[in-house]
C-alpha cells in the first residue's frame, strides 16, 4: 500500500540564516537557535509518510518543532524547504493541474499559490487546536462555525448546511439545540468537540490534532480522546497527533515520531518506542512519563 | 539665552512668556477686539466653550485672543477659569423640545413635520477661496445685508415647536426603549469624582460633551469606516437655544435664568434584538455652541461604547473616555518638554550596562 | 520665456482653473484607472484621489470621474437619493457647470452622463449613456473585516467564506439577510462588489445592462466599474433568495406609480405617512401626463 501523503525534507527557519545554522543547532547542541546569526531552526529535514486510515503521533517538548510541522502541513506558514506530495487517489475533488505531468503523486503542494493551497486544505484537511480560540470564531454560532467550511466549498443552501451541522454535532455529542449558540458559552471540552465537528464538516482525509486535550480535566480528556478514536475508525481518517503526553500518543497512534530541537530523533511503531526506546532522549521521555 | 537647570532659569522662563505675548502683538495690524472674535470667529468660540466646558462667549473670545488662536490653549484657560467659579445652583433638567431652533435636519426621512430647516451652515458651500473677503469692510457688509434681506418674503410661518423624529419612531415601536435611569437618579459628576469603569451613562455623556473635537472625530470616523461600525443614520440634528431654569432659592419655583446655544444629534444605529424584538438603537450627542462634528461623533461614540466585548478602540469605553479630554491630552503631550534628564540618566545607565553585557557575550562566542 | 509667463499660459482658463477643474495629468490618471476597472469588472482600482472644493464624503469620487470624462457637448444630470433638486445634487451641478460649461437636464433619457448618489434612475439607460455612482464604502467585505490589507488579500484569493458566513448568521439570528443598501453582489462570477448604498430595489438593474456603470470613491481612493452585459448577481442562498423592498399596497401620491421606489414621508406629529417616487424626474413626467 502506498502512503496517502509523502513529506520529504521539510524545514522551517525563522530569520535570515547563515552557513552555520544547521550544524549549530539540534539535539546535540541543546538548542534550535543558531549562535552565529540568531536564526531559529524550528524544524529541519523532516521526512515521513502518512497512510490512509492510520494515526501517526509526533511527540516532543515545547520547542521540539512538532507544532511547527502542523503549521507547515496545514499551510499556515511557508516552509523554507522540502516537499509535500499527495497520492492521486486522494484527489478526486481537486484540480487536475496538480497532477499534470506526474503519475502517482502530485506536484509539491508547497509550491502552490495561496488560493490553491486553500482549496487543497478545505477539501482534504481538518485541524483541531489546543486553544479553541484559534480554531473557532467565538462570536459566531456553533452551526455557523461548522458551516464556514461548507460555504468555502460552495454550499449555498441554508437548510442543507444546517442538516449537515446537526449531523456533525450529534456525532460529536453536542446537543443540537445549541447549534445557534456561539461556542464562547461552552465548556472547554464542548468547545473542543465543536472544533472536531468543524474539522470534519468537509469530509477531510487528514485530521491534525495539536495538543487537543492539554489543559482539559482528565475525565473530559478521556471523553474527547474516545470520541476521536470512534470518529477515526468510522471515517477512516488519517490522523497526525501532536502531543507532549505519551499516554495520548499511546492511546491513539500506531506509529510515532519523537522530535527534539527541530529534528526527528526516533521513529517507529508506538509500542516499540515506548517499550524499547533507542535514543537517549526518548529513553528519558519514556522514563519520566510512563 | 541659556536655559540652565538652576541659575538664570527663572529669567529665561519669564522672557519666554513675554516673547509669547510679544509675538501676537508685534506687527502693524490693528489689535483684535474680543467682540470681533466673538462675532466673526463664532465657530471657534463655540468649540472652545464646549471643550472648556463653560458657556461664556466673551471669555472664550478673550481666551482665543490670548492664546493667539491656539484652540487647545484657549479651552484650557476656560477650564481653569471654570475651576475658580463657585457653584450657585444646578439647572433643572432641560429638554431640547423647547429649543429655539436655528437649524434642524433629519437624514432618515426626506421630509419631517416642521420641515428640514437648513439654517446657517457651510455644508453646501463650495470650498473655493473667496478673495472678495480680502476687501471686507463696513460698506460691503451693508450692501450684502441689503441684498439678502431685500429678497425675503415679509412674513413666514415658523412652527412653534418641532416634534422629535425619535419620538415618532419610538411610538411606533421601531426604537429601543430609553435606557433605564437606574438606582441613582442623580447624575454622576465627573468634576467631583474620578471615573471608574464601567462608567454610568451620565458620566460617559459628560465626558464626551467636554471632549476634544478632533479626538472624538478620529474615533468616531474609525467606527464609521469599519472598526466597530454601528451603521449610523442621523435621525435628527438640532442647533438652537435652550432655556435654562433653576429652582428659586427661596420659593423653590422654577425660573428661567437664560438660554444656551447647543447642538444635539440623535443617531439611529444598527438594530439589536434585546427583548426578542429587533429595534433600532440610539446614540445621543449634545455640546455647547454650534459644533456638529462633535455632536455627531459624540452620538456615535455613545453607542459604540455600549458593547460588552470591545473589539476595537471606538468600542472600548475606557479607551474613548481616557483619551478624548483635550486638556488632559495636551497637557501630557506638552509635558514631555519638561526636563527629564534625571529619568534619562537612569535610562542611559541601564543601556550602557546592557551594552556591556552584550559585548562580553560577543567576546565569549567568538572564542 | 519667463517662468511666470509660462505659468500664465498653463493656467489660461477663467479664474485660473483648467477645463473641468483638474489638470490634464489628473484626468489622464483617472481615465487609465477607469479603463483598468472596466477590464476587470468589480475589482477596486486604487487611484490618487484629488481634493475637490466639495467635502470628502460628499461625492468627490463621482465628481472626479465625471470631470475626467465630460466634454462641452455632454448633457449632465445629477441626482441625490433620486432627486434632481436635493442640495447635494444642486451643489454638484453648479460646480460642474462652472468648470465645464455643460448643459444640465432633469430628464434621464436626455442625459449623456448621469452622476448619482445612492439611486439608479427608474428609466432604463441606453448604451450611449454612462452612470457615475458616488461611493462612500467601496469595500463590500468591510462588514466582516476592518483591515484594508486583509480585504485586498481576500479578494485576490477569492477567499469569501467569511462574507457568506455573515449572511448565514443573519438568517440564523433574524430569519432574513439584514443588509439593506450596499447589498453585496458577485460580478462576472469573480469579485464580490459593493454596489454603493443603492437600495436592493436597484441592484437588479446592474445585471446584463446596456449601460456602463462607473463607481468612484474619493475619500477611500478607489475606482471600479461594471461594463455593459456583465453578470451581477446578489449573494443569496437557494432557500433564502434575494428580495427587494416591499411596497405592496402603496403608490405615489403625486403620479400614482406603483412600480417605483417610494420615499416615505412623515406627514405630521401623529405619524401619518405619505409616499412619493424617489426618482423625482420620472415622477414629474408621469405627473404631467396624469394631469392631462
Amino acid at each position: 500500500m502506498e502512503p496517502l501523503i509523502r513529506i520529504r525534507g521539510l524545514s522551517k527557519r525563522f530569520g535570515n540564516g547563515c552557513d552555520g545554522c544547521i550544524t549549530a543547532t539540534g539535539p546535540e547542541y541543546e538548542t534550535n537557535r543558531c549562535r552565529h546569526c540568531g536564526s531559529v531552526i524550528a524544524c529541519n529535514d523532516v521526512s515521513f509518510d502518512l497512510y490512509k486510515n492510520e494515526a501517526l503521533g509526533i511527540v516532543g517538548e515545547s520547542g521540539s518543532g512538532k507544532s511547527t510541522l502542523v503549521r507547515l502541513l496545514h499551510f499556515e506558514w511557508d516552509a523554507t524547504g522540502g516537499s509535500v506530495e499527495l497520492h492521486a487517489d486522494a484527489t478526486q475533488h481537486l484540480q487536475q493541474e496538480l497532477f499534470d505531468g506526474v503519475s502517482v503523486y502530485s506536484r509539491n503542494l508547497l509550491g502552490l499559490s495561496p488560493f490553491q493551497k486553500r482549496q487543497v486544505r478545505n477539501a482534504l484537511m481538518g485541524i483541531v487546536y489546543q486553544n479553541p480560540f484559534l480554531g473557532l470564531r467565538m462570536g459566531v454560532s456553533s452551526g455557523g462555525n461548522i458551516a464556514e467550511r461548507l460555504l468555502g466549498a460552495g454550499w449555498r443552501n441554508i437548510g442543507k448546511m444546517r442538516e449537515r451541522s446537526a449531523e456533525l454535532l450529534e456525532k460529536t455529542e453536542i446537543p443540537v439545540d445549541r447549534m445557534d449558540e456561539p461556542p464562547k458559552n461552552f465548556s472547554g471540552g464542548m468547545q473542543q468537540r465543536v472544533q472536531i465537528a468543524k474539522a470534519l464538516s468537509n469530509n477531510p482525509l487528514i485530521l491534525f490534532l495539536d495538543e487537543v486535550t492539554t489543559g482539559l480535566d482528565l475525565s473530559v480528556q478521556a471523553r474527547v480522546l474516545d470520541l476521536i478514536r470512534t470518529l477515526q475508525s468510522e471515517f477512516k481518517l488519517s490522523l497526525l497527533v501532536v502531543s507532549h503526553d505519551l499516554g495520548v500518543i499511546n492511546l491513539l497512534c500506531q506509529r510515532t515520531m519523537v522530535m527534539k530541537y527541530g529534528r526527528v530523533v526516533e521513529a517507529g511503531l508506538t509500542d516499540q518506542i515506548l517499550q524499547d526506546p533507542q535514543h537517549r532522549y526518548t529513553q528519558l521521555l519514556v522514563a519520566s512519563q510512563l | 539665552m541659556g536655559y540652565v537647570a538652576v541659575k538664570g532659569g527663572i529669567e529665561a522662563i519669564e522672557n519666554a512668556c513675554r516673547l509669547f505675548a510679544w509675538e501676537r502683538s508685534k506687527g502693524t495690524s490693528e489689535p483684535l477686539t474680543t467682540n470681533q472674535i466673538r462675532d466673526q470667529l463664532y465657530l471657534a468660540v463655540d468649540r472652545v466653550m464646549g471643550e472648556g466646558s463653560l458657556y461664556a462667549p466673551d471669555l472664550a473670545a478673550l481666551a482665543l485672543k490670548q492664546a493667539a488662536g491656539d484652540s487647545s490653549e484657549a479651552s484650557f484657560m476656560l477650564r481653569a477659569y471654570r475651576a475658580t467659579q463657585p457653584r450657585l445652583a444646578y439647572s433643572l433638567p432641560a429638554t431640547t423640545e423647547e429649543m429655539r431652533i436655528v437649524r434642524r435636519i433629519s437624514s432618515a426621512f426626506k421630509d419631517i413635520p416642521g420641515g428640514q430647516m437648513l439654517g446657517a451652515t457651510s455644508d453646501y458651500t463650495l470650498r473655493l477661496l473667496d478673495f472678495e473677503l480680502l476687501n471686507d469692510d463696513a460698506a460691503r457688509r451693508e450692501a450684502f445685508r441689503k441684498k439678502i434681506f431685500s429678497s425675503l418674503p415679509s412674513d413666514v410661518e415658523i412652527p412653534e415647536t418641532f416634534p422629535k423624529v425619535i419620538d415618532i419612531l419610538r411610538r411606533e415601536g421601531l426604537l429601543a426603549d430609553s435606557l433605564p435611569v437606574g438606582a441613582a437618579a442623580e447624575p454622576f459628576d465627573i468634576t467631583r469624582q474620578s471615573l471608574a469603569f464601567p462608567a454610568p451613562r451620565s458620566a460617559v455623556l459628560q465626558s464626551l460633551a467636554r471632549g476634544e473635537t478632533g479626538g472624538l472625530l478620529t474615533l468616531a470616523y474609525s467606527s464609521m469606516r469599519g472598526y466597530g461600525n454601528i451603521h449610523p443614520t442621523l435621525g435628527e440634528l438640532r442647533v438652537g437655544y435652550v432655556p435654562l431654569r433653576v429652582a428659586h432659592p427661596v420659593t423653590g419655583k422654577p425660573y428661567t435664568v437664560g438660554e444656551v446655544k447647543v447642538t444635539e444629534a440623535e443617531v439611529l444605529a444598527r438594530f439589536e434584538g434585546t427583548d426578542g424584538m429587533p429595534r433600532f438603537s440610539l446614540g445621543y450627542g449634545l455640546c455647547f455652541g454650534q459644533n456638529e462634528l462633535k455632536a455627531i461623533s459624540m452620538a456615535v461614540l455613545d453607542r459604540t461604547t455600549r458593547t460588552d466585548r470591545p473589539t476595537c478602540p471606538a468600542e472600548d469605553q475606557e479607551y474613548v473616555l481616557y483619551h478624548t479630554d483635550g486638556i488632559e491630552a495636551m497637557g501630557f503631550c506638552n509635558h514631555w518638554k519638561l526636563p527629564h534628564y534625571v529619568d534619562f540618566l537612569s535610562d542611559l545607565d541601564r543601556l550602557r550596562k546592557a551594552q556591556e553585557i552584550a559585548r562580553m557575550e560577543d567576546c565569549h562566542v567568538a572564542e | 520665456m519667463l517662468l511666470n509667463e509660462w505659468l500664465d499660459q498653463e493656467t489660461q482658463q477663467a479664474g485660473g482653473y483648467p477645463y473641468g477643474f483638474m489638470d490634464d495629468g489628473a484626468k489622464k490618471d483617472i481615465r487609465r484607472c477607469l479603463l483598468k476597472a472596466v477590464a476587470i469588472p468589480g475589482y477596486q482600482v486604487p487611484y490618487g484621489s484629488r481634493e475637490m472644493p466639495i467635502a470628502r464624503g460628499w461625492g468627490t469620487g463621482g465628481i472626479q470621474i465625471t470631470l475626467s470624462l465630460i466634454t462641452p457637448d455632454d448633457i449632465l444630470k445629477v441626482i441625490d437619493q433620486g432627486c434632481d433638486g436635493s442640495v447635494n445634487a444642486v451643489n454638484i451641478k453648479k460646480f460642474i457647470q462652472e468648470v465645464a460649461g455643460v448643459e444640465i437636464t432633469n430628464d434621464t433619457p436626455a442625459a449623456t452622463v448621469i452622476q448619482t448618489r445612492h439611486r439608479i434612475p427608474e428609466e432604463p439607460m441606453s448604451a450611449a449613456q454612462i452612470l457615475v455612482l458616488q461611493v462612500p464604502y467601496p469595500e463590500a467585505l468591510r462588514e466582516v473585516e476592518a483591515s484594508e490589507a486583509e480585504t485586498r488579500r481576500m479578494h485576490a484569493e477569492a477567499d469569501y467564506s467569511r462574507m457568506w458566513l455573515h449572511l448565514y448568521e443573519d438568517i440564523v439570528n433574524y430569519g432574513e439577510i439584514t443588509i439593506s443598501y450596499r447589498y453585496p453582489v458577485t460580478v462576472n462570477g469573480r469579485y464580490i462588489m459593493d454596489p454603493s448604498p443603492i437600495p436592493r430595489w436597484d441592484v437588479p438593474k446592474l445585471h446584463m445592462a446596456d449601460t456602463l456603470f462607473l463607481f468612484g470613491a474619493g475619500r477611500e481612493k478607489r475606482i471600479y466599474a461594471i461594463p455593459p452585459y456583465t453578470r451581477v448577481e446578489p449573494l443569496e442562498f437557494e432557500d433564502h433568495t434575494f428580495r427587494v423592498e416591499d411596497f405592496s399596497g402603496k403608490s405615489c401620491a403625486r403620479c400614482g406609480a406603483a412600480d417605483t421606489f417610494l420615499d416615505e414621508v412623515i406627514d405630521n406629529a401623529g405619524g401619518g405617512r405619505s409616499y412619493f417616487c424617489s426618482d423625482s424626474g420620472y415622477c414629474d413626467k408621469r405627473a404631467a401626463q396624469w394631469n392631462h
